[in-house]
């Protein structure tokens, strides 16, 4: 290659993959309806898309039965022209997400029992990671990628496993994971990632001023941000919870075969069978695969 | 002139003189030069990874010794710069995935000079202090010897608790052992204190290091160049099978400390200084800057829980997936056109399927590239998880 002059990605070029909550459960009760969501949100994608000619933009939904990729601005069939009122962008995203609500819906198999109606947000956190081990595979220049969560529905604590797994994949690959949290309280999983990732959590407190937010905190390449002042983490909450109760400890046992925790003194492990004090036998029963893992 | 001189080459001259390029072509029936489908041969070496590792118990608080031979044979410069250097670099970033990987884990280091074992570095866990030993001035001389570093390294490893799964890593670059004593015997009390040793020659194969490693349930391999021995360096990061008999499962007692403010400022004990943030002990209210780590006033072990979940995917691993074959694929309607987790085409151009697989539980379809990347990095696979 002969030396270039510029390289073809500069540091401030971004690829955005918005991981986008579409739980009906979750908008249904909430303050800020979904339509007027997505509109903030249309906006601040069209910002970061003039922000610089080269930057590119994935959005995945996250619903509460699948997930699926519903736009991405560098395939060849989100160039068509948008009419007079609406942009490219919107039209594809909104027929795209229409269609993602019809057949999320039609997935549903029950209620949700309980209060707690999570969104999958293991399955399109997953989805993007591959995306972006895609891009990373492209060559030596290419945008700096970056996951941004749109999200509001609880944490399900089946999906711990799974998206720690997910965050520590994006730690080695360096991929910063920020989150917009719109529901009513903290999400801890989300509060974790940001952390481990080097990414921003914010809790906007004015669901009004979304597109505000967005676009004065996310908006930014990760080389810009270095310049700026961004919301710091407080009070990310580290502890672990028993398996036995659920229950937040600070202080517990650990099993040394499998790492369960537990709070108080057992002679038994109830996930892997090993006894303790004695040398574990040949049969130890293989770990319970369906355990519901503690979230913080 | 000595035409051996390397630096008496250009720097075209050395790409035939170093790599061999030519070794690296391929030809077909007909003898006519075939390109080499690197990625298919990727897929393929690490299929054959994923059937060697199967769903076995592992042992995930380990305590691994690294044994750094740094006799005169260790300046040899058949590695470049030396294998001294070599053998340096790669241990530095196989701690790193070690601890990674492994965070409840400890590591100690261990030279072999003149004869004589000695400790670089205790037992510990954090791997800083490791590193900063390494890119200490190491010197080569003298002759190595099996049997002092066994020695020392049955010591240091009896003394661990009985949880713990103890293992050696030996980097061998000496072709001979200068032993005061019978190595047979030292081999029989690694294997009495259930030490599991592993050897990388870095020279040729040895039978001595070989019996070593037979007797006590290691691996043995010999390193060929810099990447095979980057290769075989970082396979010992990921827990070896548990021998079950080997630790007795206990139930640790540890502490999971919360992260202070940035401004509730108090002395901490790594650094003794006054700082703010920082994580507070649970038991005896000390202050430590970093996790994991062992608070110096009670002994607690002090992990997040971040650190014990980081272990979590070696006991709920998922399951390989199945190749598509060609003849199945035949059926278009059933192939889908784009891999589930990265959207890349599956079809090559002329719309003939390239090669992909399924994932047995959700029957989704992916590409060979997401298909190593979800079994070596992420842990999760994408369509099972996308589902109720």
């Amino acid at each position: 290659m002969a030396s270039a002059p510029s390289k073809l990605y500069a540091d401030d070029v971004s690829l955005l993959v918005v991981l986008l909550d579409a739980n009906p459960f979750f908008w249904s009760a909430s303050s800020l309806p979904f339509s007027k969501f997505i509109s903030h949100v249309i906006s601040f994608l069209n910002s970061v898309l003039l922000l610089n000619q080269l930057n590119q933009i994935v959005v995945i939904a996250t619903g509460h039965n699948c997930c699926d990729y519903v736009y991405d601005s560098s395939s060849p069939a989100s160039r068509s022209a948008g009419t007079g009122k609406l942009s490219a962008l919107s039209v594809d995203l909104l027929e795209k997400l229409e269609e993602f609500v019809g057949r999320d819906e039609k997935l549903l198999k029950k209620e949700p029992e309980g209060s707690i109606a999570s969104s999958l947000l293991s399955g399109s956190l997953s989805m993007a990671l591959c995306y972006i081990q895609r891009v990373f595979r492209s060559g030596p220049r290419h945008p700096h990628p970056r996951i941004l969560c749109l999200h509001g529905s609880q944490d399900g604590p089946e999906q711990y496993v799974a998206i720690m797994n997910a965050i520590f994949s994006a730690q080695r690959s360096m991929v910063p994971i920020d989150s917009c949290f719109i529901g009513a309280q903290n999400s801890a999983f989300l509060q974790q990632a940001s952390y481990i990732t080097g990414g921003v959590y914010l809790k906007p407190q004015l669901l009004e001023g979304t597109f505000q937010y967005l676009s004065t905190v996310f908006g930014t390449d990760l080389h810009s941000r270095g310049f700026l002042q961004l919301p710091k983490s407080v009070g990310v909450d580290f502890r672990a919870s028993c398996f036995c109760h659920k229950k937040t400890i600070d202080m517990g046992y650990i099993c040394s075969v499998c790492l369960s925790i537990f709070c108080k003194h057992h002679k038994k492990c109830s996930t892997c069978g090993s006894v303790f004090g004695q040398p574990h036998s040949e049969a130890a029963s293989e770990p319970n695969k369906k355990r519901k893992a503690g979230d913080t | 002139e000595d035409e051996d001189d390397v630096d008496g080459l250009e720097a075209w001259e050395r790409a035939y003189a170093d790599e061999r390029s030519w070794e690296s072509l391929q030809e077909d029936e007909s003898g006519l030069l075939r390109s080499i489908d690197n990625k298919a041969l990727y897929h393929a070496q690490y299929r054959r990874r994923l059937r060697a590792a199967s769903r076995i118990q592992k042992g995930l608080i380990r305590y691994l010794c690294i044994v750094i031979d740094l006799s005169r044979a260790a300046s040899e410069t058949d590695f470049r710069p030396s294998r001294m250097a070599v053998v340096a670099k790669n241990v530095e970033a196989f701690i790193r995935e070690f601890f990674d990987q492994n965070p409840l884990s400890q590591i100690g280091l261990v030279t072999i000079k003149d004869g004589v074992a000695n400790c670089l570095t205790d037992l510990g866990g954090s791997p800083e202090s490791h590193i900063k030993a390494l890119m200490g001035k190491l010197e080569c001389s003298g002759d190595s010897s099996l049997q002092n570093a066994l020695d020392l390294v049955c010591g240091y490893l009896e003394q661990i608790p009985s949880y713990g799964h103890r293992e050696v890593l030996i980097l061998n670059s000496a072709l001979s052992t200068c032993d005061p004593g019978d190595i047979m015997e030292t081999i029989q009390k690694c294997k009495k204190s259930k030490v599991r040793c592993s050897v990388i020659g870095l020279s040729a194969e040895i039978f001595i290091c070989k019996h070593i490693c037979q007797e006590t349930g290691g691996l043995y391999s010999v390193a060929v160049d810099e990447s095979h021995f980057k290769e075989l360096i970082l396979e010992h990061a990921p827990p070896p099978p548990a021998i079950a008999e080997f630790a007795i499962a206990n139930l640790i007692k540890m502490g999971f400390p919360q992260r202070a403010a940035e401004n509730v400022i108090s002395i901490c004990l790594c650094h003794k200084e006054a700082r703010g943030g920082g994580y507070t002990c649970p038991r005896c209210k000390a202050r430590v800057c970093e996790l994991p780590t062992e608070c110096r006033i009670c002994g607690l072990t002090l992990v997040s829980s971040p650190h014990l979940a980081r272990s979590y995917h070696h006991l709920f691993p998922i399951a390989p997936f199945d190749e598509v074959t060609p003849v199945l694929s035949s059926s278009q309607h059933k192939l889908p056109k784009s891999c589930f987790g990265c959207q890349q085409s599956l079809l090559n151009p002329g719309n003939r399927p390239s090669l992909s697989v399924e994932c047995p539980r959700c029957k989704q379809f992916f590409c060979i590239d997401c298909d190593i990347y979800i079994h070596e990095s992420l842990h999760n696979c994408p369509g099972c998880e996308s589902f109720r």
